[in-house]
């Protein structure tokens, strides 16, 4: 008997699949963001930090909604993708690797500019009259003190993409072994007369993976405080 | 040579700041806390940008608003011992102190690693995290790691300041060993008169931003007119002396100066080198005749030169003591009662024996000099 059934297996691999897309498109630009919001100050910031914020505050319906407008086959920027690239979001794992990033967006740019603000700028000043050049700088000494901030940014992100529901299911629907993943099948198992057992079994996988996250963020989290020089 | 002009509005603030150095050694500006000493420096290594002026260092222009040249941090070479040790914490003492000077082509690697950790006594830290270390400790490992990067010259914002006094005494040692072994110009702020005395060739007062003075410690410690910066409670006079010889049995060194001869406890170093006495106005006193069957063993011959205001320059109030100049050879300043003054009927060109407590002059008063330097090791 095999652990797993086939449709599970399907539904845990297709949750990682886009969760590990969500975080690849989303972590580099929250980085980013993140570091223009923690160090510039200009004019219309309070702006931008409201609008990167909107996924956390807003119903996911409504991103996902929004979504299916802009990116589905007639929208503006999916006609744009379609002609150029020959790619689709609406109804396929991309588009719900596209939701998952977004909705995940706010909490990485958080946890990573808070990170950023907290590193000590006099050390960079330090760094520079060391002869070091403003990217050495960055590479070298403020980007491996933000690391305890984009690790954490990354799980909560990458939790956050495991978790996804609303906007995907709105953007790309629930296509078996193309959008189906585990809350997807979740919902999909509690809308049918007897599926307990099976929704049972995926709320058994989702607290295993959840667990497993943990622990092995927790590792992590703990390698870097040793590598940053704090105790244990 | 070291070249500095810099003028830069900051707040209330102006600072109009001019002073040259020709020499090596370690060039000291002085003032208060918010007279504009660490603007200066920072301008010179270019985290603030001045409004206008010259920087200039060995030849080389790091700022100039005239030809519109200004360096990046980065290509200034110069080393920067901040207050705080500024270590990086992610990375061993090792990575640190090789920071800088894998940042520079080995052609210029004039300072040698191996020399650096061992006059710094830091080759049993090397891999340690600097959050385990001790704040003497890190302060070292910045100085080291400032050195290394092999900087045309090393700038130092009160890099003792962050640290207790055994701490101090303890890096104090260093920086003279910095000093003396390694051919680069030091230029040190602080606002502590003692650092500056042991360490500082040349002085640069500082007042609200602008230059009060420059010029050999020894003779800007002793000028009256500077005592309101600097320190009227510290006063004293500054005077370099060879060492003579060491009594071991009493525990003694003697030292000889043009003014002739003084007993100070041991001081650690060779006979025939050079070092500065600190001698405060107020350990100083005075006799009209030759005292005889006294405790005091130093005992100095001199005329009166100078006899300072019996008004305070800051209140009305009549002050309680005065200080007057004896020339013994040297200028020596002597801090006595006004009741003193007119009971032994002092006056300007008077003759007088100056009486010196060998106990006052402490080892802290005591500054080695780097005159007659061997080679650099």
């Amino acid at each position: 008997m095999d652990l797993f059934t086939p449709l599970e297996i399907e539904a845990i691999w297709l949750s990682l699949k886009v969760s590990i897309w969500a975080m690849f498109w989303s972590l580099p630009i929250a980085l980013g963001t993140a570091w223009i919001l923690a160090r510039y100050n200009f004019r219309g910031k309070f702006l931008v930090d409201g609008i990167i914020h909107l996924p956390l505050v807003l119903p996911p319906v409504v991103i996902g909604y929004v979504l299916l407008v802009l990116m589905g086959k007639q929208g503006v920027i999916g006609q744009f993708l379609y002609d150029v690239f020959g790619v689709t979001l609406a109804f396929s794992w991309r588009g719900a690797a596209v939701a998952a990033g977004i909705m995940a967006f706010p909490l990485i740019v958080r946890a990573i500019r808070l990170s950023f603000e907290a590193v000590d700028q006099r050390l960079e000043a330090a760094a520079r009259t060391l002869g070091a050049k403003p990217v050495s700088v960055f590479l070298s000494v403020t980007l491996p003190l933000t690391m305890p901030g984009i690790v954490n940014g990354s799980i909560l992100g990458f939790a956050r993409c495991l978790g996804e529901f609303g906007a995907t299911i709105t953007f790309v629907s629930n296509i078996p072994g193309e959008t189906r993943t585990l809350p997807i099948a979740l919902y999909g198992f509690s809308q049918v007369p007897g599926g307990e057992e099976a929704a049972f079994r995926i709320v058994v996988i989702s607290i295993i993976i959840a667990l497993l996250a943990l622990a092995g963020s927790e590792i992590l989290a703990r390698r870097i405080r040793v590598r940053l020089g704090g105790s244990s | 040579m070291i070249s500095i002009t810099v003028q830069k509005q900051l707040g209330t603030l102006k600072i109009d700041a001019k002073f040259e150095s020709q020499t090596r050694g370690i060039v000291a500006l002085f003032g208060q806390s918010g007279s504009g000493k660490t603007s200066i420096i920072n301008m010179i290594a270019g985290l603030l940008e001045p409004d206008c002026g010259h920087i200039e260092i060995d030849g080389r222009v790091l700022y100039s608003s005239e030809t519109g040249t200004n360096l990046k941090i980065e290509n200034r070479r110069i080393g920067y011992v901040f207050q705080e040790s500024r270590l990086f914490p992610h990375m061993t003492v090792h990575k640190n102190l090789e920071y800088g000077r894998k940042r520079t082509s080995s052609d210029d690697h004039k300072v040698k690693y191996e020399q650096v950790i061992g006059v710094l006594g830091i080759v049993h830290l090397l891999n340690q995290k600097p959050t385990t270390l001790s704040g003497g400790e890190q302060q070292r490992v910045a100085l080291g790691r400032a050195l290394l990067a092999n900087p045309d010259i090393l700038l130092m914002d009160e890099p003792l300041a962050s640290l207790d006094d055994a701490r101090k005494s303890e890096i104090l040692p260093f920086i003279e060993m910095i000093r003396n072994s390694f051919d680069i110009p030091i230029i040190y702020v602080s606002h502590a008169l003692d650092e500056i005395i042991r360490l500082a060739d040349t002085l640069v007062l500082i007042e609200n931003g602008e230059i009060a003075a420059v010029g050999p410690v020894e003779e800007l410690t002793s000028r009256l007119d500077l005592r309101r910066l600097t320190g009227r409670y510290d006063a004293g006079s500054v005077i370099s002396m060879t060492i003579d010889a060491h009594d071991e049995e009493y525990g003694l060194t003697k030292l000889s100066f043009v003014g002739g001869m003084l007993r100070v406890p041991r001081i650690s170093a060779e006979p025939g080198s050079t070092v500065r006495v600190r001698i405060k106005a107020r350990d100083v006193s005075l006799a009209v005749q030759k005292p005889e069957g006294i405790s005091q063993i130093n005992i100095l011959h001199g005329t009166i030169t100078e006899i300072g205001n019996t008004r305070s320059d800051h209140d009305a109030t009549t002050p309680h003591d005065i200080d007057i100049c004896v020339d013994i050879g040297v200028p020596l300043w002597v801090r006595i009662t006004r009741w003193s003054l007119d009971h032994l009927d002092l006056s300007v060109g008077k003759e007088v024996y100056a009486l010196i407590k060998s106990t006052s002059i402490d080892r802290q008063s005591v500054g080695q000099q780097p005159r007659n330097m061997e080679k650099p090791l």
